[in-house]
């Protein structure tokens, strides 16, 4: 019964919820009918931030001031981790971050990655936590939801795409804020700790002295999973007891995890005023999301091979998992944090049998069910040109989506945009499995060593975070590569959306008739589905044979 | 330049909003109304000293106490993590050996899972009920106690909770019932 009740309540509530959270952001992001009291807060906004933040922009100038706004972010970080030592709420003396290091988590928290080469309560001050790299984790959730916004205002024929700062404001204010109140006050209900306070010490009942790192958890875990960012405050993350407490809290994160994801797509069809298509979507999106829970929960249920043949108890494999949050938590979280770009996780996901290790791998490749805040239905924008494109070459028609023609130079941005992610992936795991680089640090022999490399760029490129953790990965070279894929897997993946949008807003609009091709039926469904899982996961297929399956024929 | 201003101010508002009134507001609430909680639910004896965090798990190696989940970093609640070993790694199968000798495992009762596996923190403070009742033995021999009576802390001590309401396995917090049990034995000197 537990294995099927957690799940249905994560589900349902999410899904229970996304729907009035969307009409909430559009609301929120793009105000159609504004009352006065509305027109009063944004012109009250536009005098706070000045008139550059008051007139909208076409895409080229929404991408420059995404970027600008962006460089701000890491530079300001990047020094604050470089010079922690000096700063003030350190009150167990944490020291400044080497540099490379410091340029990986910079460029982790920017890119909305969360990738850690450190560990939270070891490395980082309560400063740090909370102006570096909690700052971060707002206004990179807020950069996605921006540029989301944008590009469904493109899809319904406007040119000019909004105001970015603008649109950073209200994701962050409107948005991200009062959602992350609600959140963090529930989680303090069910027992994470908020304080200021240094490290308790403990005298344990065996006369050992216990050092308890704390600090100001609850407010960082709530933000690190609204905005699928996933940097946890401690370095195992949600599986830390103080980061989630029990059963409820778990609950709640995981919630908290696909509902901005989910509620963006009712965001788009309401801007668009294309709700049957975003239905659609949305269909795709929970149809690939279920099927990739039901295989986790199924194949995690078996217990480790590491205990066969020797007297144990029977059990689900537990190695890497917490007993309070219930037998299909795991799976579930797995599945969740990786379909989306959270990367937050609730058990080892080094520890994973390797069937269900494959599936956060898939989730990362594939990047679109549901997605990272924003940047999830970016991507799948890009899978539904190429759908488009595909099936109106099968027809023998020029393809358009949305009354707007699809043509070449289009063709071109989707095509660089889909395949930048594969050549981080296959690229960097070539590069580290053949060198020293990647080979010398690893933690598990065999086929399940490369799948530590192939997850830690999959994780990067997907903007993710999470990791087979078992990987020695805080060295330079690890930090340098997997900045740099993290930056460009971020951008490219924005940018070149943006400006396909832009380019079809300046088209001219076919007006739709019975000849059409339509993008809110079952059939464009399927064969989203499919584009999705052959053009997404085929060229990945090798990996996935020599890592995790190898793996498990090996048993 | 008008535009780096811009980005200046929207520096200066977005900390201002996120990292200073956000986590102020969290900190006035949870300090006024789970204030226990909030500093990280510790625990004290009688003297007023700390012992321990209800929420994590602490090493216990003598055979008087209930041993919890082992731990990848020994119970360091400062620097905390898992084991991040694969299911193919024979390091867990050896890691698990030693642990069935500790035990005294054999096929007859074979230990539970539970105490052969590490948490994904290493700071798991539950172990399942039937993690408890296969360590009475143990424990009440070392203690000189009844097995019934070992047996009754344990049942004091095990938590209902929403877990178990959904149908979950009955878990016990060590820490807690470890305290129950020497609080019984300065009760019964």
């Amino acid at each position: 019964m537990l294995e099927i009740s957690s799940p249905m309540l994560v589900i349902g509530l999410s899904l229970g919820l996304a729907w009035p959270l969307g009409a909430y952001m559009r609301w929120a992001m793009d105000p159609s009918e504004s009352g006065p009291r509305r027109a009063a807060y944004e012109a009250l906004c536009t005098r706070l931030l000045g008139s550059p933040a008051s007139s909208p922009q076409n895409w080229k100038r929404y991408a420059g001031s995404m970027l600008l706004f962006n460089l701000v972010m890491y530079l300001l970080v990047f020094a604050i981790l470089t010079t922690q030592g000096v700063h003030p709420l350190n009150p167990d003396a944490k020291a400044a971050l080497e540099p490379s290091l410091a340029f990986n988590t910079a460029a982790s928290f920017t890119s909305n990655t969360n990738l850690q080469h450190y560990s939270g309560e070891v490395s980082l001050s309560y400063f740090s936590q909370l102006f570096g790299l909690m700052w971060l984790q707002f206004v990179s959730a807020a950069t996605g939801i921006a540029a989301v916004t944008a590009l469904c205002r493109g899809l319904s024929g406007r040119t000019l795409l909004g105001n970015f700062y603008q649109d950073l404001w209200r994701a962050t204010g409107l948005v991200l804020l009062p959602l992350s109140l609600i959140v963090a006050v529930l989680l303090i209900l069910a027992g994470t700790p908020m304080t200021l306070d240094g490290a308790a010490v403990a005298t344990t009942l065996e006369g050992v002295t216990q050092t308890i790192a704390r600090g100001p958890v609850a407010a960082m875990v709530t933000i690190k999973q609204l905005g699928t960012n996933g940097g946890g405050y401690f370095g195992p993350n949600c599986t830390h007891p103080f980061e989630n407490p029990g059963f409820w809290s778990n609950i709640i994160c995981t919630v908290a995890i696909v509902l901005i994801p989910m509620a963006t797509v009712w965001m788009f069809g309401r801007i668009t005023q294309r709700m049957r298509h975003a239905a659609v979507i949305f269909s795709v999106m929970l149809a690939l999301y279920l099927a990739f829970v039901a295989c986790a929960a199924i194949t995690e249920s078996a217990p480790t091979a590491a205990f066969a043949g020797l007297p144990v108890g029977d059990a689900m494999n537990l190695e890497g998992k917490e007993l309070r949050f219930g037998t299909t938590a795991g799976p579930l979280w797995a599945v969740s944090t990786t379909a989306t770009s959270n990367g937050s996780v609730n058990a080892m996901h080094d520890s994973l049998n390797p069937l269900t290790g494959l599936l956060p791998m898939a989730g990362m490749w594939l990047n679109v069910i549901f997605g990272g805040v924003g940047v999830g239905l970016i991507n799948m924008f890009i899978f539904i040109i190429v759908a488009v494109f595909i099936a109106g070459l099968m027809v023998g028609r020029t393809p358009e989506y949305l009354t707007r023609k699809i043509e070449a130079r289009e063709m071109k941005l989707a095509a660089i945009a889909l395949l930048a992610h594969p050549v981080f992936i296959l690229g960097g795991t070539a590069l580290f499995a053949s060198t020293a680089w990647g080979a010398g640090t690893l933690n598990n022999p065999g086929s399940h060593g490369l799948s530590e490399i192939v997850y830690e760029f999959s994780s990067a490129a997907a903007n993710n975070g999470s990791g087979f953790e078992g990987l020695g990965d805080n060295t330079v070279p690890w930090n340098i590569a997997t900045g740099v894929v993290m930056l460009l897997g971020r951008f490219i993946p924005i940018i070149a959306p943006l400006a396909i949008v832009g380019f079809l807003a300046a088209k001219k609009a076919t007006p739709e008739s019975s000849g059409t091709f339509r993008v809110d039926t079952w059939m464009f469904g399927t064969v989203l589905t499919a584009v999705v899982l052959i053009v997404g996961a085929l060229l990945f297929l090798p990996l996935a044979v020599l890592g995790p399956v190898a793996e498990h024929l090996a048993i | 330049m008008k535009e780096l201003l811009t980005n200046l101010r929207l520096v200066i508002l977005s900390v201002l909003l996120c990292c200073v009134a956000y986590p102020a507001l969290l900190l006035a609430f949870a300090q006024m109304v789970v204030p226990w909680k909030a500093d990280g639910s510790l625990l004290t004896n009688e003297q007023g000293q700390i012992v321990g965090s209800a929420q994590l798990a602490q090493a216990f190696t003598r055979p008087e106490y209930f041993w919890p989940r082992p731990s990848a970093v020994n119970y360091n609640a400062s620097a905390t993590g898992g084991s991040n070993l694969s299911p193919t790694n024979p390091r867990l199968t050896e890691r698990a050996r030693e642990l069935i000798a500790q035990y005294g495992g054999s096929t007859a009762a074979p230990v539970p899972a539970d105490l052969m596996a590490a948490s994904g923190s290493g700071m798991d403070p539950h172990i399942t009920r039937a993690a408890a009742r296969y360590q009475v033995p143990r424990v009440a021999a070392a203690r000189g106690l009844p097995l019934h009576d070992v047996e009754a802390v344990i049942a004091s001590a095990s938590e209902v909770d929403a877990l178990r309401v959904f149908g979950g396995e009955p878990l016990v917090n060590v820490l807690r019932l470890n305290l129950a049990l020497d609080a019984l034995a300065a009760n019964n000197p």
